[in-house]
């Protein structure tokens, strides 16, 4: 045969591919989480950029010694450990220390992650794994918040960032209750604007719920992520919150109160939306984010604990296989459709 | 099924939404290409049994003479595309990849190049069984691309009916124009075509499929179709894969064909509207399947076209043709780029199933990173099946074909959409087709190893 003839690549059908992979989708999520880091320093000051270096650094390393000890390709490029360690610093009070905030995104992404065999074979999501290793480990630093001054101290580092590890960090911030156990342990309910525009106490990523629903908003309507996870998480806690302020307003919180308050919007945006530990039927989806919902109220409003989101979000990725099992439809032309005619 | 212009647009569950490119020839008329030095024209050019030649080197055979029979029913009558000599029958390189016993031709440079038995067919007064007959001689095949024999399709078995007649002309493949043309440009054939097939099945009426982005050509079949016709234009949303059969039947009609079943269950036939319009010809002129309408076309390619090209030439003939390739061509397909197959040679012949020839370039065609399945429920809502993509891979990868029997492996129509979306690029459709021959052998092996 003659040889000037192009060399043809012999591959099989599909030969037209969807440009978005992997790695695109994930770098959409840490652009989308670009403001909502942002909105943390402009109330938290620095603190939050390091805090959230610290994170990304922690939740790096792991991923980084798991490529070099597997001679196989580099994981890090993928974006996947950037956001767990993002997710995992904006779930930390802004006083957090750095050493800290940098073994539990290792933790995150080892615990969370490695163990269970890398990107696409966890069962819970990464960062809530760090989140509840921190809480387990240092319980207290971990509950102590400091109320935020927008805007007037960008520069200042407060509390302990850089105290050693293991040393009892002394407190030097103006500390407050966050608005959650406020009303939980005292019935103050604080207002919706303030929830809204994020002047309150809380984690980093807790005050500005709406700078994190109008960058869930644009992640939604590009599809990558499932918007009826948080959908169907709002709906339910504002169900349930309207139902039970209905019954005693005295005793429960209106719903906005619900919506805007605690770690609810970032983890039903940011959190309950993982691929990989969220179901992948339709159908399971909205399974998956009323549940969600009911156990961040039940945990909320009749629980020990001020917040629940984390552990709502935690036990329903654990039934996540069983969701799916449950939730896979029928086969096409499997069962008769009666026609229309 | 309502009839106003304005009715709901139509179509399947699930599917996907790839650009189309179909830009490129979109308003290139259908061009006659001319007689090339030499003519291969395959023994097997269909689904079936391949046909026997009736012919012997040194003959000299009219365009439209019939040069090899059918052997026995899934089989197909084979013509000559022009006048000229046999040169040889022998083994020649064929777009499947084999080597397959073919007719070679050489056209005679001096003839007119007319019609062997030019003529009128008569279909009114012939009986259903008559028109099959005609089609089965004419050598018809399904031209969308499967190349199954249409007068085996046509023939309605025992004890069943046909209500709908359906005419698949929604060209779901990205990059292919030549139904898009046909319908511009071929009208009357298509008519008759419906007309003389409706006769043929005893069907009621027949809906001819159009997906929205051909638009002009829902305008002007809508202008040109005669009245007497029970026939509706149904457009349809453009979606892959709609030109699927199930796809196409659930879309036109909100039929769910059940699974392992024919559309003749559902009392349904379909056929590519390029099939019906050579049916037309074929009772027109009297003329065979000795030539089709192929897009030419991709980013590779110098000049795109829609040729109307006569069976068996060449496919360096028609690059040569089309002003050469770019340099950067890196792979070459017969069909198109969600169920066209890649091509290791050029020299290999146009056959009656080749609808497109696309020309992909280095910048269509890269290595992509596979990364693992982040479960991010892509595939299951593309999969018109509504099987589990996601699950049959990580089965597949396993091994576990058993395990993917269970989870309907067999249901799979390999369509390919699950790994156009798959964010990972894992190639999911590429390990079913394994999974599903792996499957089919065990079956037969167990069935023989019973007796
Ligand atoms: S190739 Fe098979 S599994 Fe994939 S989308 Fe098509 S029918 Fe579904
Ligand atoms: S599209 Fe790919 S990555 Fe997404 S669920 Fe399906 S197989 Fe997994």
């Amino acid at each position: 045969m003659t040889r000037d003839e192009p060399r043809l690549l012999l591959t099989t059908s599909p030969f037209l591919k969807h440009r978005e992979d992997t790695a695109y989708l994930m770098w959409q999520v840490n652009y989308a989480l670009v403001p909502v880091l942002l909105a943390a320093i402009w109330f938290f000051g620095i603190n939050a950029l390091l805090i959230a270096v610290a994170c990304i650094a922690g939740a790096l390393l792991p991923e980084w010694l798991h490529n070099r000890s597997r001679s196989g390709r580099s994981t890090l490029r993928d974006g996947s450990g950037v956001i767990t360690g993002a997710l995992l610093a904006l779930t930390l009070p802004p006083t957090t220390p750095l050493w800290m905030a940098f073994t539990g995104g290792f933790v995150a992404i080892a615990l969370g992650k490695l163990i269970f065999g890398g990107i696409g074979s966890n069962v819970f999501n990464p960062a809530l794994v760090g989140r509840a290793f921190l809480q387990a480990a240092f319980p207290s630093m971990l509950t102590t918040w400091a109320q935020p001054v927008p805007g007037s101290e960008l520069l200042t580092v407060r509390g302990d960032l850089f105290a050693f590890p293991f040393l009892k960090p002394g407190i030097d911030a103006i500390t407050q209750a966050t608005p959650l156990s406020q009303m939980k342990f005292d019935g103050v309910v604080t207002n919706a604007t303030d929830l809204l525009f994020g002047t309150t106490a809380g984690s980093l990523g807790e005050t500005g719920s709406l700078i994190i629903l109008i960058c869930g908003l644009y992640l939604g309507l590009r599809r990558v992520l499932n918007w009826r996870i948080p959908i169907s998480i709002l709906a339910t806690v504002g169900l349930i919150a309207a139902a039970t302020h209905l019954i005693d307003p005295a005793r429960f919180a209106p719903p906005m109160f619900h919506l805007f308050s605690g770690g609810l919007m970032l983890g039903a945006i940011f959190m309950a939306t993982d691929p990989v530990s969220s179901p992948i039927t339709q159908r399971g989806c909205w399974i998956f984010g009323v549940g969600i919902g009911a156990l961040v109220m039940i945990i909320r409003l009749f629980g020990g604990l001020p917040e629940g989101v984390m552990y709502a979000i935690l036990l329903m990725n654990a039934t996540t296989p069983l969701i799916n099992r449950t939730t896979q439809g029928r086969v096409y032309g499997t069962s008769w459709r009666a026609k229309r005619h | 099924m309502a009839t106003s212009l304005a009715r709901h647009i139509e179509t399947f569950r699930h599917g996907v939404h790839p650009a189309d490119y179909k830009e490129l020839t979109h308003d290139r008329q259908i061009e006659r290409i001319p007689f090339m030095d030499e003519l291969v024209l395959p023994l097997t050019q269909h689904l079936g049994s391949p046909s026997r030649p009736v012919v012997k080197v040194g003959d000299y055979v009219h365009r439209g003479q019939v040069i090899g029979e059918a052997t026995g029913f899934v089989s197909s009558y084979l013509h000559a595309s022009a006048t000229g000599t046999i040169t040889a029958i022998d083994l020649r390189n064929h777009p499947s990849g084999k080597v397959v016993d073919s007719i070679v031709l050489k056209p005679d440079p001096v003839s007119p190049q007319i019609l062997h038995d030019e003529r009128t067919i008569d279909w009114k007064t012939m009986s259903p069984k008559e028109i099959i007959d005609q089609v089965s001689w004419g050598g018809f095949v399904g031209l969308g691309g499967a190349a199954f024999p249409t007068h085996v399709k046509l023939t309605v078995p025992e004890g069943k009916k046909v209500r709908f007649f359906l005419v698949n002309a929604v060209e779901c493949e990205p990059y292919l124009n030549s139904d898009y043309r046909a319908l511009l440009e071929r009208s009357d054939s298509i008519f008759l075509g419906v007309e003389i097939l409706l006769k043929a099945l005893g069907a009621e009426i027949a809906y001819i499929g159009v997906e929205m982005n051909k638009v002009d050509a829902i305008e002007q079949l809508r202008a040109a179709m005669p009245e007497h016709l029970p026939c509706e234009i149904v457009p349809l949303e453009t979606k892959y894969p709609q030109g699927a059969e199930k796809m196409l039947t659930e879309a036109v009609l909100d039929i769910e064909i059940p699974s392992g079943r024919l559309p003749i269950d559902v009392q349904v036939i379909v056929n590519n509207v390029g099939t019906v319009s050579g049916i037309g010809d074929l009772f027109r002129y009297g003329q065979p399947l000795i030539e089709r309408i192929v897009t030419v076309t991709g980013p590779g390619i110098r000049k795109p076209s829609n040729l109307l090209i006569p069976i068996g030439t060449r496919l360096t003939d028609v690059i040569a043709y089309c002003g050469g390739m770019t340099d950067n061509v890196k792979q070459v397909l017969f069909g198109g780029p969600m169920m066209g197959s890649a091509q290791r040679m050029l020299d290999v012949p146009i056959m009656k199933g080749t609808s497109g020839i696309l020309f992909l370039t280095d910048y269509e065609v890269f290595p992509r990173e596979e990364y693992p399945c982040i479960k991010c429920q892509r595939c299951v809502d593309a999969c018109p099946v509504f099987l589990n993509p996601s699950r049959l891979g990580s089965l597949a990868k396993a091994r576990l074909y058993d395990d993917m029997h269970e989870w309907h492996i067999m249901d799979c129509m390999e369509c390919g959409s699950c790994s156009y979306v798959c964010p990972s690029n894992i190639p999911l459709v590429q390990r079913f087709r394994v999974a599903k021959v792996l499957l089919r052998e065990q079956k037969a092996r167990e069935t023989a190893g019973g007796e």
